[in-house]
C-alpha cells in the first residue's frame, strides 16, 4: 500500500511515467477485438505494472472484460472472435504461434464474475492444476501447494476441517476466494480477475479486496471492476473504458482526483455508465 | 401512511384496480380449474390404460408359469432298447475311431421305438382295464420327451432294465385341458384330444399323476413347433442379451465420441451444420428401414451370416446411435460455460476440459440417455424381421455368429402359433419375460446414476 503510494505520488500525468518506476510486466498496442462484424474492442494500448492491481474500470460493455480475456487469450474459446494487435507478457508475444496457450493460462491466472469452483472437493479444487501442470513430486508436496494456497487466499482456517468436502457447499464469498486459492495454486505470474465481487455482500466484497491488496506483493493482478470506489480503494494503475476504446489511464489517484478526459471525468462523476 | 396528503387519493386508484383484478379473478380461478382437472383426466387416463394393460398380460401370462407334469414310472425295457453296451474306449483304437463308434451306437439307439416306452409308462399309470389306442395314450406326454428319454440313456447306459419315477411333461393339449383354455363342452370332433385322452388326463389329474409345476421350462429350453409345451425363451433371450451387448459396446462409445467431438471440437461450418441436421432425422427414421439397411450391407455386402445376433446387432447400433448421440449432446449443451471457463482459465486443455470436468458432470444425464437407447433397441422387432431373425431356431446360439431369434421377435412368432389357445398365455409370458428384462434395466440405470449423483 505504501509503495503504490509513493508511486502515486511520483506520477505525472500519463502513466509512461509509472512505468519507469515498476517493470513493466504486460504490455498491449493496438488491441483490437472482433465479434464477428461487431468490433468490441479499438486499438487498446496500455502498460501493465509489475506487482500492482492495475484496474479497468467503465460502463456495462465498455469493451473491460473483452480485453482482460485478451490478455490470457480466452477471447479464443469464443466462437468468431478476432483479436489483433499486439501483447506482451515480459517481452513475449502471447498470441506467437510458437507460445502454447496452456502453458500462457498456467502463467496469467484468472477469476471470473461468478464464483466458480469445480463440482469437487475444496483439496481436489485446488489440486487441479498443479496436477495437470504437473507441478509437484509427492503427495505432501501437493498437500502443501494446497495449504498454502488456502492460506494465501485467506481461507484456510475456515475450511481445514473440510478440505475433502464439495466446494460447491461454501458460501459465495468462500467459493470467490477458493477459486482465488485455485489460481494461485499453479504460482501465476498475473492474475486477472473479471468483476471478482459483482456477485458477493460488501463483507465478502471487503474480505476480498483485502485479500487482492495482500496478494499485489506477489502478483501482478489486473481487476475488472463496475464499482469505482472498488477501483479506488484496492489499485494503484486505473484504466477507463468507453465504448470499446481506452479513454484514459494512470495512477489511480490522478484519475479519480484529477481526470484529464471529460468523459473520466463524467464518469467519475457518475454522469455517465 | 402516515402522510394525510396520500390517504385521499391511494384507497381511489386502489379500489379501481382491485375491482378489475377481483372481475377477472373468477376466470381466472375457473381457467385453472378446468387445466388441473384435465390434466388429473389426463393422468387417470394413462394409469388406467397402464393398468388395463398389465392386467392383461400378468393375468393371461402367470397361467404359462405353470405347466403339468406327468409323474410316471418309465421302464428302460431291454427288449425294446436292444443295441447292446456302449462302445467303450479301448488302448487299440483311435480316438477318432472310438468317437465313431460312439456316433454309430446313438443313431442305432436314435431309431428305436421310444414311444413305445413312453405308451407302456402311460398305460402302466393308467386304471386297470382302461381303453385307450396307442395315438391317445401318446397324446397325454408331449412328444419331445421320447428324445429327453433317450438323450438320458445316453448319458446313463446303466438305467437299461431299470424303472425310474420321472416327470415328463404333459402335452400342450393336456395342459389346456386341465387349465380351462379350451372349452370343455366343445362337441368330441372340436376337441384337440380325444374322449378316451381327456378322460385319462382328468383321472391323471385327481390322483396327483399330473401336477401343476413351475415351468422351468421356459427358461431353459429353446423353441419347439413339434412340442409346445417344450417351447422355451432360452434361445431369444441369449440372441437379445448378444444383441444388447453388441450395441452397448457398439454404440455407447461411437455416439457418445461423436456427440462430445461435434459439440466440442469439431468448428461450426455448414459441413457440422448438415451433420447434425442429418443425425436428428435419422432418429425419426421408421426401424424397419434400418433393416432393410442392414439387409443390404450387412448380409449382402459384407457376408454376415443370416439370422445372426451380430447383424442384428448392428442393426439395432446405427438405430441406437442418433438417440445416444442426441442425448449427449444435449447433457453436454446443458453443462454451464463458467465451469468450461474455469477449466481453460486453469490452463486445461480442451480435451483435459471436456474430460475432467464436462464429462463427469453429464455422465448421469448420458447414461440414463444410453439405457433408455439400449432398452428400446431391445423391444425392437420390425428390423430383425428384414434380416431373418424371425426364423425358427432350435437351439441357443454360443456365439453372436450364430443362428438365433430375439425376444420380441420370439412374441411375435408365438402371437402368430397356430396352437392358439395354448401359446396366448406363452406370449404374455415372454413379454413378462422382456418387460422384466426392461425393469432391470431401468433399476440399473436408476441406480447407477443416484451412485454417480452422489459422487459428483
Amino acid at each position: 500500500m505504501i509503495a503504490g503510494r509513493i508511486d502515486m505520488t511520483n506520477a505525472k500525468a500519463n502513466a509512461v511515467d509509472d512505468s519507469t518506476e515498476r517493470p513493466i510486466r504486460v504490455a498491449a498496442r493496438d488491441v483490437s477485438v472482433h465479434y464477428g462484424a461487431k468490433q468490441a474492442l479499438f486499438d487498446v494500448s496500455i502498460d501493465i505494472p509489475d506487482r500492482a492491481v492495475t484496474a479497468f474500470i467503465g460502463p456495462s460493455g465498455c469493451g473491460k472484460s473483452t480485453f482482460l480475456r485478451c490478455i490470457n487469450r480466452m477471447n479464443d474459446t469464443i466462437e468468431g472472435a478476432k483479436v489483433t494487435g499486439r501483447i506482451e507478457l515480459d517481452g513475449e508475444d502471447i498470441y506467437d504461434a510458437n507460445l502454447d496457450v496452456v502453458e500462457l493460462r498456467a502463467r496469467i491466472g484468472m477469476v471470473f464474475q461468478k464464483p466458480n469452483p469445480f463440482p469437487k472437493s475444496i483439496y481436489e479444487n485446488i489440486a487441479y492444476g498443479p496436477r495437470i501442470h504437473g507441478l509437484f513430486r509427492s503427495k505432501a508436496e501437493l498437500d502443501e501447494i494446497v495449504i498454502s494456497s488456502l492460506r494465501k487466499a485467506g481461507l484456510f482456517e475456515e475450511v481445514k476441517d473440510r478440505l475433502h468436502e464439495a466446494g460447491t457447499g461454501l458460501s459465495g464469498g468462500q467459493q470467490q476466494r477458493l477459486c482465488i486459492a485455485r489460481a494461485i495454486a499453479v504460482s501465476p505470474e498475473v492474475i486477472l480477475m473479471d468483476e471478482p465481487c459483482s456477485a458477493l455482500d460488501p463483507i465478502a466484497t471487503a474480505v476480498i479486496e483485502e485479500l487482492i491488496d495482500e496478494l499485489r506483493e506477489n502478483y501482478t493482478i489486473v481487476i475488472v471492476t463496475h464499482s469505482m470506489q472498488q477501483a479506488a480503494r484496492v489499485s494503484q494503475k486505473t484504466a477507463f473504458f468507453h465504448l470499446g476504446n481506452l479513454i484514459e489511464e494512470g495512477p489511480t489517484e490522478q484519475i479519480f482526483t484529477n481526470p484529464v478526459n471529460k468523459q473520466t471525468q463524467d464518469y467519475i462523476m457518475g454522469r455517465i455508465g | 401512511m402516515t402522510d394525510t396528503s396520500l390517504t385521499g387519493t391511494a384507497p381511489r386508484s386502489e379500489t379501481s384496480t382491485t375491482g378489475k383484478v377481483r372481475a377477472s379473478l373468477g376466470r381466472r380461478h375457473r381457467n385453472e380449474a378446468i387445466f388441473r382437472g384435465l390434466g388429473l383426466l389426463a393422468v387417470l387416463a394413462a394409469l388406467g390404460f397402464v393398468a388395463i394393460l398389465f392386467s392383461t398380460i400378468i393375468s393371461k401370462g402367470l397361467p404359462a408359469f405353470q405347466q403339468a407334469k406327468v409323474n410316471l414310472e418309465v421302464y428302460f425295457d431291454p427288449d425294446i432298447i436292444d443295441v447292446g453296451p456302449p462302445p467303450e474306449p479301448s488302448a487299440a483304437q483311435s480316438p477318432a475311431d472310438y468317437r465313431a463308434a460312439e456316433l454309430a451306437w446313438q443313431r442305432q439307439l436314435a431309431l428305436l421305438n421310444w414311444n413305445s416306452i413312453v405308451e407302456t409308462a402311460v398305460r402302466e399309470a393308467a386304471p386297470e382295464g382302461f381303453e385307450i389306442d396307442t395315438r391317445q395314450a401318446l397324446s397325454i406326454v408331449e412328444t419331445s420327451e421320447r428324445h429327453t428319454l433317450r438323450e438320458r440313456f445316453v448319458r446313463a447306459p446303466g438305467l437299461l432294465g431299470q424303472r425310474v419315477r420321472l416327470d415328463l411333461l404333459a402335452s400342450a393339449n393336456v395342459d389346456n385341458w386341465l387349465k380351462g383354455t379350451i372349452d370343455r363342452s366343445l362337441a368330441d370332433s372340436r376337441q384337440q384330444l380325444s374322449a378316451p385322452a381327456r378322460e385319462l388326463a382328468d383321472y391323471f389329474y385327481a390322483n396327483g399323476i399330473i401336477n401343476m409345476e413351475f415351468a422351468w421350462s421356459i427358461f431353459t429350453n429353446v423353441d419347439s413347433r413339434a412340442a409346445p409345451a417344450a417351447a422355451g425363451l432360452a434361445g431369444a433371450f441369449m440372441g437379445s442379451v448378444y444383441m444388447m451387448l453388441i450395441v452397448i459396446a457398439l454404440a455407447v462409445p461411437i455416439g457418445v465420441a461423436s456427440a462430445i467431438y461435434l459439440e466440442e471440437f469439431a468448428p461450426k461450418s455448414r459441413l457440422t451444420d448438415l451433420i447434425e441436421v442429418n443425425i436428428n432425422n435419422l432418429a425419426a427414421v421408421p426401424s424397419i428401414v434400418f433393416g432393410l439397411l442392414g439387409a443390404a450391407v450387412f448380409i449382402n455386402y459384407f457376408r454376415l451370416p443370416l439370422s445372426a445376433p451380430i447383424v442384428g446387432g448392428l442393426v439395432l447400433t446405427l438405430m441406437t446411435l442418433p438417440t445416444i448421440i442426441i442425448a449427449t449432446r444435449g447433457a453436454l449443451q446443458g453443462v454451464p460455460s463458467s465451469l468450461r471457463q474455469a477449466a481453460l482459465g486453469m490452463g486445461a486443455s480442451r480435451t483435459q476440459m471436456v474430460f475432467h470436468h464436462v464429462l463427469p458432470v453429464t455422465l448421469p444425464s448420458i447414461l440414463t440417455a444410453t439405457i433408455i437407447g439400449v432398452a428400446q433397441a431391445l423391444g425392437e422387432t420390425a428390423p430383425l424381421l428384414l434380416i431373418g431373425m424371425n426364423a425358427f431356431v432350435a437351439q441357443i446360439p454360443s456365439s453372436p455368429m450364430d443362428q438365433a431369434t430375439a425376444l420380441p421377435v420370439q412374441i411375435f412368432l408365438w402371437q402368430g402359433n397356430e396352437n392358439r389357445n395354448f401359446f396366448e398365455a406363452r406370449t404374455s409370458a415372454a413379454i413378462m419375460v422382456l418387460l422384466g428384462l426392461m425393469i432391470v434395466l431401468n433399476a440399473i440405470a436408476v441406480f447407477l446414476r443416484s451412485r454417480l449423483e452422489r459422487r459428483a
